[in-house]
């Protein structure tokens, strides 16, 4: 379809602002080369985005079990709290703000209790950036307590990529260990990679197989033991929420992504919001300020001098932390383990439907996601991952994470979430058992998939080779 | 307690069972009992979408809202027009993950390139990303783009938010970078004594205090030693000011807040980042190309993917895996609801206001304390800004940002004359 440039009529235009009732003055210097922006009606920009949002699908589109980003129902009365006047028109730095502290220090405490921490910072803007601030926190610790030699985590190799690109950013070096066959950390391979240089473990648990590793405990203690520190990388809280907590299981530090777990909207790839929290011993370096209350009165503090100082201007992304607070009111105590308990219910029902037709890379039960492996059927067929997650999108089914984790072959993973109905999944499994249908009948034709898309399959390498990355106006 | 788990107790129990289980605990059977959470989490109860609408609102009015507001000092209020409004809501994009399935994904894939052109042309600059999560940290991933195994060294302005300077120094703490803050002299910084050994240097235009930098005699220097120059520019003043290529930036950056979101307390903001072609394959994040399909039909795609974290992990050049795209694609409809036209009218409304409000202000006793020209902020005396804000916030006027020296007005489009002359006359009380 056509781009607003290709829209633009030149002399059209919304009218959006009065003339101006000050004498008008001009700066000295003034731009040279034109501004190309489109000129466009109301009705053109309102149709041209209509349109695009026909092209996009949404979690309200359909079902969308993307593995490791917990794409659950994003509730509607979070998004009208956030939109409240009273959040949204609140500059950053005025100090009559109670509402936003209040809401900020209330948050804290929920998210300390629901993971085991001390304390809680929502600078970071995202759970990569979240990642990277937990590292610093690491780095700090070390640097603080005459160790800065220990520049080496410890990385599974089952990770989220931004798990060892993170380490790389804070200058520490990755140490990547292979997983034992069950998937879970290989507690003989960890006992050989710790030492004088480790600085600390990052980890998720439940893994990205949907494992959880029921060696956790002895898993932190090797890496307290030798010096180094466990961060716990929060991507798959949705499984374990209310059931047990990071803290307790032996991790320092974790970063949370409020735009899984906690049912803030993905917005198309942000904002999201990845608040850190630690365990008291490290919490003088978070960065931003710390909220005190002193007499009913809230107000930001300064952390002082150990603090890393800050990841992102301002308090992070507020009006995410306000959808996701919204959201805990609703659920509650009881609500939270329900979310979890649910969440596992419903991936280990859809993997049951499918595991008589599909292998499934690690047998017996799984947490909130499920990874299959079509090594096998691409050996006998020909058909990958990617073909099947294609074909997945003519079903009206967002495919799943395709080719993740590294340690799979041909890796499809699944994760349902706990706002999906029973319908949807056995829909979902009826899908997937007909295209294993296809592939017995005719191979091939899985290749050419999606059929009903406004594109099929993409020319990715041509993008990469010959970069297109803005429209060329004419002149 | 409120809920969003659609399946009834009945079918719960037929999943459960027809999985193997005879009930939720079996499906912890890995989770060692002694890590369990026997008791109930310290949270109070959940409530009904009517008792949390209430307390949500009750919690939002514990906040001042300003009828009007003369502060800027990196977040400024702009007037967003209704169309930005109901394009950004749209559930579409609102609810939809990072664009990985190009197929089903057109809409957002499309609407990043868009913005990507739409920066482009705002800075100037070859090549724009998807943006990052903002204005500060886009800085932050700049000098990234910049550092070499032989030169760690930056000079970073004292001139830029002061966010900016914190965000920049922890990334490069963490790194292993030398950061070296260059002093201001009158309000505009120095860069005398800046030696080839730099990476590069962070400018931003106008700077904290409002002030125009010579940024063409600030880049020549820099060149002529070898550095790379980093521009953080604010978009209004990209429409009137030269652009950020016109100036001789090598990377663009900036807070891209004032095209279209509110205040909000600080975020969601948006860092906006372009650069040249030369460094386009060290551009940190998600970009966006144009390709076609096996039909021939056009087709976008996320694209240079080799990167980034999720391929080359360790050795990416940024952990970033997400970017604002809903925030990028709020500066869209902003851009284009103005237009070439309404951003040239509200930069020029926002540089005439805030030279009338200082003129006025000087009148009533306010005089600037920095001689250069400014944007649409500026820096006055004032002996007790505290309270002059107290005394202001009574009429619902949020006063300027109190700095070094005194106080930082902003004046943009929102601020009429009539706002104008009753804050100049409440000051002068």
């Amino acid at each position: 379809m056509k781009t607003l440039f290709e829209r633009s009529v030149k002399g059209r235009h919304c009218s959006i602002l009065p003339a101006c009732d000050v004498p008008v003055v001009k700066p000295a210097e003034a731009r040279e080369k034109a501004l190309h922006l489109p000129e466009l009606s109301e009705t053109d920009i309102s149709r041209h985005y209509t349109e695009l949002a026909k092209q996009t699908f949404g979690v309200n589109d359909g079902f969308y079990p993307l593995g490791s980003c917990t794409m659950k129902y994003n509730p509607k009365v979070n998004e009208d709290a956030a939109a409240l006047e009273g959040f949204t028109a609140i500059h950053p730095t005025q100090k009559d703000a109670q509402g936003c502290l209040k809401l900020l220090s209330m948050m804290e405490k929920d998210l300390s209790e629901i993971t085991g921490m001390d304390e809680f910072t929502f600078n970071p803007a995202a759970g990569a950036h979240g990642e990277l601030t937990g590292l610093m926190l690491i780095k700090r610790y070390h640097e603080l307590h005459g160790t800065p030699e220990r520049n080496k985590i410890i990385v599974p190799d089952s990770a989220h990529g931004t798990n060892p690109a993170s380490s790389s950013m804070c200058g520490f070096t990755v140490i990547n260990i292979p997983s034992s066959e069950d998937g879970c950390v290989d507690l003989e391979e960890l006992r050989k990679a710790v030492g004088d240089d480790t600085a600390g473990l990052m980890l998720t648990n439940p893994n990205t197989l949907g494992i959880f590793d029921k060696n956790i405990k002895a898993i932190t203690d090797i890496v307290h033991e030798a010096g180094g520190l466990c961060y716990y990388d929060g991507a798959n809280l949705n499984a374990i929420m209310g059931i047990a907590r990071p803290g307790d299981m032996g991790f320092d530090c974790i970063h949370l992504n409020l735009h899984k777990s906690f049912s803030t909207p993905h917005g198309g790839g942000g904002p999201g919001s990845g608040p850190v929290g630690c365990k008291s011993f490290l919490a003088n370096y978070l960065p931003g300020e710390r909220i005190t209350v002193k007499d009913g009165v809230y107000a930001w503090s300064e952390r002082g001098s150990e603090s890393i100082g800050k990841v992102r201007g301002f308090h992070g992304n507020f009006l995410v932390v306000v959808k996701a607070f919204t959201y805990l009111l609703t659920l509650g105590k009881e609500g939270v383990p329900e979310v979890a308990k649910n969440a596992v219910l419903n991936a280990n029902y859809l993997k049951h439907l499918l595991e008589d037709t599909y292998d499934v890379a690690k047998p017996g039960t799984c947490m909130h996601e499920f990874v299959l492996t079509l090594e096998n059927l691409k050996k006998e067929t020909g058909v990958s991952a990617m073909d099947v997650a294609k074909a997945l999108q003519d079903y009206g089914i967002h495919p799943p994470t395709m080719y993740f984790p590294l340690n799979v072959h041909e890796a499809l993973m699944v994760e349902p979430t706990e706002t999906e109905s029973k319908e949807t999944l056995d829909q979902a499994a009826a899908a997937f058992l007909d295209i294993y249908k296809t592939i017995q009948e005719n191979p091939e034709s899985l290749h050419e998939t999606p059929h009903n898309s406004p594109i099929g399959r993409p020319d990715e390498v041509n993008a990469a080779r010959h970069p297109k990355l803005r429209y060329h106006f004419d002149d | 307690m409120g809920s969003y788990i659609p399946s009834t107790d009945e079918q719960k129990r037929e999943m459960l069972e027809k999985a193997g289980y005879s009930c939720f605990d079996d499906l912890y059977h890995d989770v060692p009992e002694e890590l369990k959470l026997h008791g109930e989490l310290n949270l109070e109860s959940g409530k009904s979408e009517l008792e949390v609408r209430k307390i949500m609102k009750n919690l939002s009015n514990e906040n001042t809202v300003y009828s009007s507001i003369f502060r800027g000092a990196g977040a400024y209020c702009h007037y967003i027009p209704s169309i930005v409004k109901s394009v950004v809501t749209k559930e579409e994009f609102v609810t939809a993950y990072t664009p990985y399935q190009a197929e089903i994904s057109q809409g957002v894939l499309q609407s990043i390139f868009e913005y990507q052109t739409m920066i482009c042309e705002l800075t100037g600059m070859d090549v724009s990303n998807a943006s990052v999560y903002d204005g500060a940290v886009a800085a932050a991933e700049a000098v990234s783009m910049c550092i070499t195994p032989k030169k760690k060294k930056v000079y970073v302005s004292k001139g830029v938010h002061p966010d900016t300077m914190k965000v920049v120094k922890t990334y490069s703490w963490a790194y292993g970078n030398e950061v070296i803050e260059l002093g201001l002299k009158d309000g505009l910084t120095d860069a005398e004594g800046i030696s080839e050994d730099a990476a590069c240097i962070v400018l931003q235009q106008p700077n904290y205090y409002g002030l125009i930098e010579d940024v063409h005699a600030l880049a020549a220097k820099a060149h002529e030693k070898g550095i790379q120059v980093i521009l953080s520019m604010n978009p209004f003043a990209m429409c009137l000011l030269p652009s950020p290529a016109e100036y001789g930036a090598d990377i663009a950056v900036g807070e891209g807040q004032p095209l279209g979101m509110p205040l909000s307390y600080g975020g969601p903001y948006l860092g906006f980042m372009a650069t040249t072609q030369k460094l386009m394959r060290k551009l940190p994040g998600r970009i966006v190309g144009e390709t076609v399909d096996h039909d021939g039909r056009k087709a976008y795609v996320l694209t240079l993917q080799a990167r980034e974290q999720h391929i080359r992990r360790e050795k990416a050049s940024s952990n970033i895996c997400s970017n604002e795209a809903l925030c990028a694609l709020t500066a869209s409809v902003y851009l284009a609801a103005m237009g070439p036209e309404g951003m040239k009218e509200a930069a020029v409304q926002c540089y005439s206001k805030a030279h009338y409000l200082a003129s006025e202000l000087e009148k009533a006793g306010f005089g600037r304390i920095y001689q250069g020209d400014f944007f649409h902020e500026f820096v006055t005396a004032c002996d007790d800004p505290e309270a002059l804000n107290e005394k202001l916030a009574v009429k619902g006027i949020l006063g300027g940002m109190p700095v070094e020296g005194g106080i930082l007005w902003c004046c943009t489009e929102l601020n009429s004359k009539e706002e104008i002359d009753t804050l100049v006359q409440e000051v002068s009380k």
